[in-house]
């Protein structure tokens, strides 16, 4: 890839603005609540588009194109199947509580749901799986500044981590979520010519097809029956359970990343629209990520001409082989972008959860609030040093997806069947919860282990991952469970605005029909399932 | 929050536009080679830039209504 001044200086550019965001909102931080959620003020489409950036990290775009170019269209299951019945879910259902019930993160209504230690517990482990996440989105930064640049890994890992650390000190959230929606069209602009010359080369779909290694590559639901028959070696249970409900509900609906998003927005139906508006986009990204990488595979299926003997190179590769001068730059930038709205949306996540769940609640509580915003700035330098370490350990991994599913089959999983039960089952006791979500992540571990030293066998990692989600949300259903019949229920009173039986549902009814969420999620699943049945 | 978003995306993108324009008119045609023979930096730089101006045009009128 040979980098041209131009591209230099668009790389530059945007650097300029994305700082420039954090100094514009630095005086505007006067409380708390508007470093962590942005005073509640936001308007739905922008929290929308930034519910959708803070999701689009590294793992995102050079993982998925990584995954496709390894396992096929298969990885369509990441957006049709899992991710949008997901997000239609937590905009229609879930919300209302998470908004409704005015709580500053998801431990704090699990506190309000439950009691002090689950929260607590779950406080802990999302803090710790953030900032293992946070890694990623540094360490691919790092490895496209090596290899662009040719500066050392090390160097390029503490210079990304600088740029972001500065503007969410200075602007908060609400810098954040700006800087987001700035990335979200980056990113489109930057990756949209990819798809349009990838298909241009291998001669349009058709051509495609016929250049990928089989021809299971085409299809997203075709191999689905047997795990032999797929690249993953996963077979349909697999996929529709451990992928499309308990990790696609367990990350979209209850990780405080995205879900501090729709918090916000600057009224309840803005925050309900926040994951439909980002569903729309959501649903055709595979355009930019899964064909680049099936183009990858297709243009070098030995992996030795573009790909240099590593899936995760697919996405740059491909870009510094379609784009001149110019427009390389654009999407360079566009990749940066990604990475920096992932690492951002961990960070903005952690801060708020660290600040009040844990230091608030257990370490100084009763300070004024501008002692707490001060910790929150802390907390964004502490969380960006500690993703520099962790870019370290992501290293060793060969494939970020699998690193990521495992992080969220080891705390999500578990999680979502705490609030599912939560949510839609009054009865459930107050002691349940905790002990539902410790032994959840118990199980998770013991799995882990038992698949880590070959105790149990899979073909492969993310089959693997699938199933420890399975295990985890299981165990952590049934011990919630059984808790609960050997202990008092709560008042019923207590749970207005927290249990769904319990709660006034939102009345939508003077909105017009195109801003009521129960109808945008229908349109949504409708189209959804068309793009299933177009590339089966 | 005061400052309206689509003001830095409408002066990032057709400050983008214009670079991707001027720079695919002047550029040596050979770079074209690997985009297909398609001089995809004014095509891709015109679509910046039409995105820039709009973006730009709607924060502007947003302005002038709260103003008013």
């Amino acid at each position: 890839m040979h980098l041209h001044i131009v591209d230099y200086a668009i790389i530059i550019i945007y650097f300029v603005f994305v700082l420039g965001i954090g100094f514009a909102l630095r005086g505007r931080m006067k409380t708390s609540e508007d470093f962590f959620l942005s005073g509640r003020s936001i308007p739905g489409w922008i929290t929308g588009l930034a519910f959708m950036s803070a999701n689009l990290g590294a793992l995102e775009v050079m993982g998925h194109a990584a995954n496709a170019a390894k396992y096929g269209m298969f990885v369509n299951h990441f957006y049709w199947l899992a991710a949008m019945p997901a997000m239609c879910f937590v905009g229609v259902f879930m919300m209302p509580f998470y908004y409704g019930s005015k709580v500053r993160s998801v431990p704090e209504y699990l506190r309000k749901r439950y009691d002090e230690k689950t929260r607590t517990l779950n406080a802990f482990s999302f803090a710790v799986m953030t900032l293992l996440v946070s890694g990623i989105d540094l360490y691919a930064m790092a490895i496209l500044f090596e290899r662009l640049l040719h500066w050392p890994f090390g160097a390029s890992v503490v210079a990304s981590a600088l740029v972001v650390a500065i503007y969410i000190y200075l602007g908060g959230l609400t810098s954040s979520i700006y800087n987001e929606v700035l990335q979200f069209f980056l990113i489109v602009f930057g990756f949209l010519p990819l798809a349009i010359l990838g298909l241009k080369a291998v001669g349009g779909f058709a051509g495609l097809q016929a250049k990928l290694p089989n021809a299971g590559y085409a299809h997203t639901w075709a191999n689905i029956w047997h795990a032999s028959q797929n690249p993953m070696g996963i077979n349909w249970f697999g996929t529709i359970f451990g992928l499309g409900f308990v990790l696609s509900f367990g990350y979209w609906c209850t990780d405080f990343l995205v879900v501090q998003r729709g918090l916000a927005a600057k009224d309840m139906p803005a925050a309900q629209r926040t994951p439909l508006v980002a569903a729309v986009p959501k649903m055709f990204f595979p355009l930019m990520v899964v064909l680049p990488g099936l183009v990858a595979i297709a243009l070098d299926p030995q992996l030795t001409k573009y790909l240099n003997g590593r899936y995760d190179n697919a996405l740059p590769a491909m870009l510094g082989k379609f784009y001149p001068s110019g427009l390389l730059g654009i999407g360079l930038t566009a990749l940066l972008a990604s990475f920096m709205s992932g690492m951002a949306g961990n960070v903005t996540a952690f801060n708020t959860v660290w600040t009040f769940d844990i230091y608030q609640t257990h370490v100084n509580p009763g300070q004024p609030d501008s002692h707490y915003l001060k910790m929150g700035r802390f907390a964004t330098i502490f969380a960006v040093a500690v993703g520099i370490g962790t870019a370290f350990i992501v290293l060793r991994f060969n494939n970020l997806m699998d690193y990521l599913q495992l992080l969220f089959a080891f705390f999500n999983a578990p999680l979502f069947g705490t609030f599912l039960l939560g949510m839609f089952w009054k009865r459930t006791s107050a002691h349940s919860g905790f002990w539902g979500l410790l032994s959840g992540i118990l199980a998770a571990a013991a799995h882990y282990s038992l698949y880590h030293y070959h105790a149990i066998k899979y073909p492969s990692d993310m089959a693997a991952n699938f199933y420890q989600a399975i295990w985890a949300f299981s165990v952590c259903v049934v011990v919630t469970v059984l808790v609960t019949m050997f202990t008092e229920p709560r008042k019923e009173e207590e749970l207005v605005g927290l249990v769904y039986s319990l709660t006034p549902k939102p009345r939508n009814q003077d909105l017009p029909w195109y801003e009521r969420p129960g109808i945008l999620a229908i349109g949504i699943l409708a189209l959804c399932v068309v793009l299933n049945i177009i590339f089966w | 929050m005061g400052l309206d978003i689509r003001l830095p995306i409408g002066i990032i993108f057709t400050t983008y536009g214009v670079i991707l324009i001027l720079y695919g008119l002047v550029a040596d045609p050979a770079i074209f080679v690997s985009s297909m023979a398609v001089n995809i930096d004014v095509w891709w730089g015109f679509a910046m830039l039409v995105f820039g101006l709009i973006m730009g045009i709607l924060a502007f009128r947003a302005s002038r209504r709260e103003a008013r």
